[in-house]
Parts: C-alpha cells; sequence; structure tokens
C-alpha cells in the first residue's frame, strides 16, 4: 500500500517532468494563455455593467476556474482514452499495483499540469488588469477549493475516459462540456441567463469553480453582480462535494471493469481500427 | 492425430512441481470456438514453445494464462493459483512480453526500467533480490548505449529488446514472451538465445514462448507444442516429434560434378549401398534428418486434412 502510494507519486512527478521538457506539451500550455491573456489584453477597458471594475479583470479568475474543470476532466479523460490504445494501461495491469499506480500517477501529474497552465494565465494575465487581489481569507479558500476541483472532476474524467473506446467519439462527451462552459457565467453572467439555464448551470462544477476563484481574486463588493450577490462558499463547497461523492463511487466500479477488459487483442483491434480510420 | 491427450498431459508430472497446468481449457468468442479443449502442463525451468499457425489461439492461451482475458471453461492453474483470481503477490512473480507494445513513447529506456523496478521492491525475497538493477539488465539486453533515449526513438527491434527487458526486470519465475524476437537482427537474437538460457539455467525461470521461427523453437524450447484449430496437434520434445513423424530424410551428393538428391526412408541403408556402388566417386556428402520444420509442416497439414 504505502511502497503502491510512493510508486504512484514518483509516476506522476516523472510524467509531469516529461511534458514540461517536451516542446509540443509545452505548446499546448501555452497556446490557451496566450488566447486568454488576447482576450483580456482587448476587454481592458471595458467595465462589468453596473460598476466600474475592469472587465477584463473580472473574466480573468473566472477563466482559471474553468480551467481547473477542464484539467480534471479532459486532460484525465483523453490521457485515458489516449493510453489505453497505446498499452500504457495494459503495462500498468501486467505489473504488480500498477493499476493503482498509474491512476495515482495520472492525479499527480494532471493536477500538476492543470496548475501550471493556471499559473501561465494568471502571472501574465495579473500584470495585464488592475484589480485582482488576494486577502488572507482567498488564500483559506484557494487551500480547500483547488483539491475539491481534483477530487470532484478527475474521478468523473476517469469514467468518461474509460467509456469510450475511440478517441473520435470522445467528442461526444467534449461538445456538452463546451456548452457547459456557455451557461457555467464564465465569459458571460450567468444572470443574464433565463432562469431554467440557470438552473442546469449551477448543477455542475463548472459554474461553482469560476465563482470560487472570482471570490478568491475579485473584491469583496463584487460578489454583488452574483446570483444572490454572495460568493456562496457553503453551497460551492456542497455541490462540489456531491461530486467529489459521485465520482469516487462510480469511478472505482467503472474502471475496474474497464481494467478487466484490457488485453493485447482488445489493443491490437483499437490500434488496426485507429489505423484504417487513418487510411480512410 | 492428436499426440497427446488429458491424461497423459496430467500423469507425467507430480501436481505440486507443474507451474502451468491447464486442462479443457475452452476459449469461445461469439459462435466460434478459438480453444477447443485445450491441456498441457510445464515443469519448473523448462521452456516451452507454443506454435501454430495465425490464429491457431496461441496469444488467446497466453492471455488466458496471464491472467488478461477470462476463459470460457476448463481448468487453469499458473504458480498454484487461478490467474482469474490471482493478487498483486502472484502478479509479481510472472513476466509478460506481449505480442506487441507502444506504451511509454515519452519516458527514457533507462527511468522507464527503473520506475518498474520500484514495483517488485516490496516482493523481493533473500532467495529472489528483485528488482534486476537496471544497470545489468540494461547490459543484458544489449540498450546500454540507448539508456537515455526515449522509448518512441528506438528501433523495432530494440523496441522489442526493451519489452524483453521490462518482462524480467521483476525476475519472475514464469515467463510469458509472445513472438519475442519479431525485428531481431540475428545477432539480437543469438544474444537473447543466450538470455533465455541464462534464466533458465541460473535463474530455474520457467519460460512460455511462442514464435514463428521454428530454428529458434528448436534452439530453445525443451518441449513443444503445437495448437492447430484451437487444439493441441502435438507435445513433445523436437526429437520426439521428427521420430513420431515418419519422415524420410534427404541425401546429397555429388559424382563426377553432378549434384544428386534422394528422399530415403532408410538413409543409412541408402547411403552404404552408395558408397558399395561408386565408392571414390562420391563427393560432398549431406544427410539431413526431419528439420523441426518439416515435422511441424507435416503435423499442420495432417491436422488440417483430417479435419476436411
Ligand atoms: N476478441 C476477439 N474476438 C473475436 N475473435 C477473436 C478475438 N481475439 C482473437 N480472436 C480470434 O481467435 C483466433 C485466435 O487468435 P490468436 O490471437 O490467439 O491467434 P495466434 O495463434 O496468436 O495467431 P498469430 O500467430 O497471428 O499471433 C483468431 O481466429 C482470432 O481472429
Ligand atoms: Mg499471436
Amino acid at each position: 500500500m504505502i511502497s503502491g502510494l510512493r510508486t504512484g507519486l514518483s509516476r506522476g512527478v516523472i510524467e509531469l517532468r516529461q511534458t514540461l521538457t517536451t516542446p509540443v506539451d509545452l505548446w499546448t500550455y501555452l497556446f490557451p494563455a496566450l488566447i486568454l491573456l488576447g482576450t483580456i489584453f482587448f476587454m481592458r477597458d471595458a467595465d462589468v455593467p453596473g460598476t466600474s471594475f475592469s472587465l477584463g479583470a473580472s473574466t480573468l479568475p473566472g477563466v482559471l476556474g474553468m480551467g481547473l474543470a477542464f484539467g480534471g476532466l479532459m486532460t484525465v479523460s483523453q490521457q485515458l482514452v489516449v493510453e489505453r490504445e497505446d498499452g500504457t494501461l495494459l503495462r500498468a495491469k501486467a505489473t504488480p499495483n500498477g493499476m493503482s499506480s498509474y491512476l495515482l500517477g495520472k492525479a499527480v501529474s494532471v493536477g500538476g499540469m492543470t496548475l501550471v497552465s493556471l499559473l501561465l494565465q494568471l502571472i501574465p494575465g495579473a500584470l495585464l488588469v488592475d484589480g485582482l487581489h488576494v486577502g488572507p481569507l482567498g488564500w483559506l479558500t484557494l487551500v480547500w477549493l483547488v483539491p475539491l476541483a481534483f477530487l470532484a472532476t478527475m474521478p468523473i474524467g476517469a469514467v468518461l475516459g474509460s467509456i469510450f473506446e475511440n478517441p473520435r467519439n470522445m467528442a461526444a462527451a467534449i461538445l456538452p462540456i463546451f456548452g457547459l462552459v456557455a451557461i457555467s457565467g464564465i465569459f458571460y453572467p450567468i444572470t443574464s441567463m433565463p432562469g431554467w439555464v440557470q438552473a442546469i448551470g449551477q448543477l455542475f462544477p463548472m459554474y461553482w469553480l469560476g465563482l470560487g476563484m472570482r471570490s478568491v481574486f475579485l473584491p469583496d463588493s463584487m460578489a454583488a453582480v452574483e446570483l444572490t450577490h454572495s460568493w456562496r462558499h457553503f453551497e460551492t463547497f456542497g455541490v462540489l462535494a456531491v461530486w467529489v461523492l459521485l465520482g469516487l463511487t462510480l469511478a472505482p466500479v467503472v474502471l475496474r471493469r474497464m481494467a478487466r477488459r484490457e488485453s493485447g487483442s482488445a489493443v491490437a483491434a483499437r490500434r488496426e481500427r485507429a489505423m484504417a480510420t487513418m487510411g480512410r | 492425430m492428436t499426440l497427446t491427450g488429458e491424461l497423459d498431459a496430467g500423469a507425467v508430472l507430480p501436481v505440486d512441481e507443474r507451474v502451468i497446468d491447464v486442462r479443457d481449457l475452452r476459449m469461445r468468442y461469439g459462435t466460434k470456438d478459438v480453444l477447443d479443449g485445450v491441456s498441457f502442463t510445464a515443469r519448473r525451468g523448462e521452456v516451452l514453445a507454443l506454435l501454430g499457425p495465425n490464429g491457431a489461439g496461441k496469444t488467446t492461451t497466453i492471455e488466458i494464462l496471464e491472467g488478461f482475458r477470462m476463459r470460457s471453461a476448463g481448468q487453469v492453474s499458473v504458480l498454484g493459483l487461478d490467474p482469474a483470481s490471482g493478487g498483486e503477490g502472484w502478479r509479481a512473480r510472472l513476466g509478460v512480453v506481449l505480442q506487441s507494445w507502444r506504451d511509454h513513447g515519452k519516458w527514457r529506456v533507462r527511468e522507464l526500467l527503473q520506475h518498474l523496478g520500484t514495483y517488485y521492491a516490496p516482493y523481493s525475497t533473500a532467495e529472489i533480490r528483485k528488482p534486476w538493477p537496471v544497470d545489468e539488465l540494461l547490459d543484458v539486453v544489449g540498450l546500454t548505449p540507448q539508456a537515455g533515449q526515449r522509448v518512441m526513438r528506438l528501433s523495432g527491434g530494440q523496441r522489442r529488446r526493451l519489452d524483453v527487458a521490462i518482462g524480467i526486470v521483476g525476475r519472475p519465475e514464469l515467463l510469458f514472451l509472445d513472438e519475442p524476437t519479431t525485428g531481431f537482427d540475428p545477432a539480437a537474437r543469438r544474444e537473447f538465445h543466450d538470455l533465455v538460457h541464462r534464466l533458465t539455467d541460473v535463474d530455474e525461470t520457467t519460460i512460455l514462448l511462442t514464435t514463428h521461427d521454428l530454428d529458434e523453437a528448436e534452439k530453445l524450447a525443451d518441449r513443444i507444442v503445437i495448437l492447430n484449430g484451437g487444439r493441441i496437434i502435438a507435445d513433445g520434445s523436437a526429437d520426439e516429434l521428427s521420430r513420431r513423424v515418419t519422415g524420410l530424410t534427404e541425401v546429397r551428393w555429388t559424382r563426377d560434378g553432378r549434384r544428386f538428391i534422394h528422399s530415403a526412408q532408410d538413409a543409412t541403408g541408402f547411403v552404404r549401398q552408395l558408397f558399395l556402388q561408386y565408392g571414390e566417386d562420391i563427393d560432398d556428402l549431406e544427410v539431413r534428418r526431419n528439420s523441426l520444420e518439416d515435422t511441424y509442416m507435416k503435423l499442420v497439414l495432417d491436422a488440417e486434412g483430417g479435419a476436411r
């Protein structure tokens, strides 16, 4: 058990180091950061309607919250699909305690990557816009919000990654996630949406992660433009905790089922299918 | 013609010496029987070669023994446990080299072996020290010059050597090798054969391997099991198999600068006659017993003929 923990952690650290020294991977972190910074740059002179607070500054924290959700949901699920196809998971299955170490390693490396890309957005972003500030309460919020964000999204990401055999079908999972961005108050205020859309948005972690990150970086007066005019920390914690429970209940069952089915011929069949689609 | 059945496969070895014990194994995909009553055993330290045409069921058999696939019926015991319910401690005693891998492309060779080795450390015992020290292992499989290279940049044969290295990093008691030498150059092949001998002689590793290289099977295997259409059509040493196939022996010679080839039932008698008749005129004499390849082809053709 202890040694499984150690192999998992070292696996995560090695993968993190690899991705940070692979130019193609670095580009995938830098690209979204550049887009975001461009957007914020053009928003910098606009104000949040009804206030004199910079629109760019108020958007940035929400985008960081979205980044947390993306890391947990999309990066985890995509890597699972890819590494099932290339046989990394089968290798884990062939190694004692390999599966649990693999999953722990994935949590560590994806968590690390997500934090790195967050910093790549936050540090230059904070220089571009005025008004971001983290008080003592903000730091405290970060301490529970970030781990909770990973716990709420990574198991769900792992479930998605186990369900989809074929990377192309992943689009079926990714499109709704993008839809979720639109209704979660990341770029447009959720208050301007119809009530039923607001209700759907508030079912998922994305909205709450955006809200939580805004509560960390924005002055308290900005809570006035949120739903119920408050940061709603209690509700944030509650909804995310429900997702944690849901994920941690579903993931072991689905992952075990997926792992049981992994075999050399399953990997070979998947590869052949991939080759056939590429040839077309 | 079935040379072995469930009974005599079981009778040869006492139960506690069987590292692998398969009885009446069946595997069915949909309505197709891929394995149809397969029985064989393997003893500690033995090299068992599983031969057979493409699609015969070799990989299926190996994957069932590795615990990667659930069988439809039959009894299977590997290192004393049922693979379907073997735990992590059981897994730590196995080494697996599957037919093809592409995993861990971004990792560096040495880093990957080092990392995978740590999984076996908790299972180290006084008799079997695990894992295999990385530098020694790299040397054994001839990957020392590539130690710092990314796995995805290895050539096909180098990648295969890495697969073998990963298969033995935990010093397994039982090693499964599914077509381990595809893509090996002749020197690598020879080194691999030396490695197999070392594993069985020094560490008493039991090895189950499949290959399409019959020379290799002949060199490495103590016993050969031939699968065809989901059934075992032969089980025995290369010598035993060739003796059971009543084959003709090929005799070649030259006389007066002309080449002759004759297939004889009784080669010794034929050659004696040849010398009595022509004496000093005979040159470049060669007598070739059935190679494993001839035996194999004959057995497989017979089996297919019988099925038709
Ligand atoms: N998952 C599967 N579903 C259906 N049929 C399968 C599956 N896996 C294997 N088969 C079939 O089972 C048969 C045996 O396959 P197997 O891979 O065991 O052959 P093999 O002896 O290893 O062949 P090769 O020499 O080509 O590696 C083949 O006819 C194959 O098509
Ligand atoms: Mg095969």
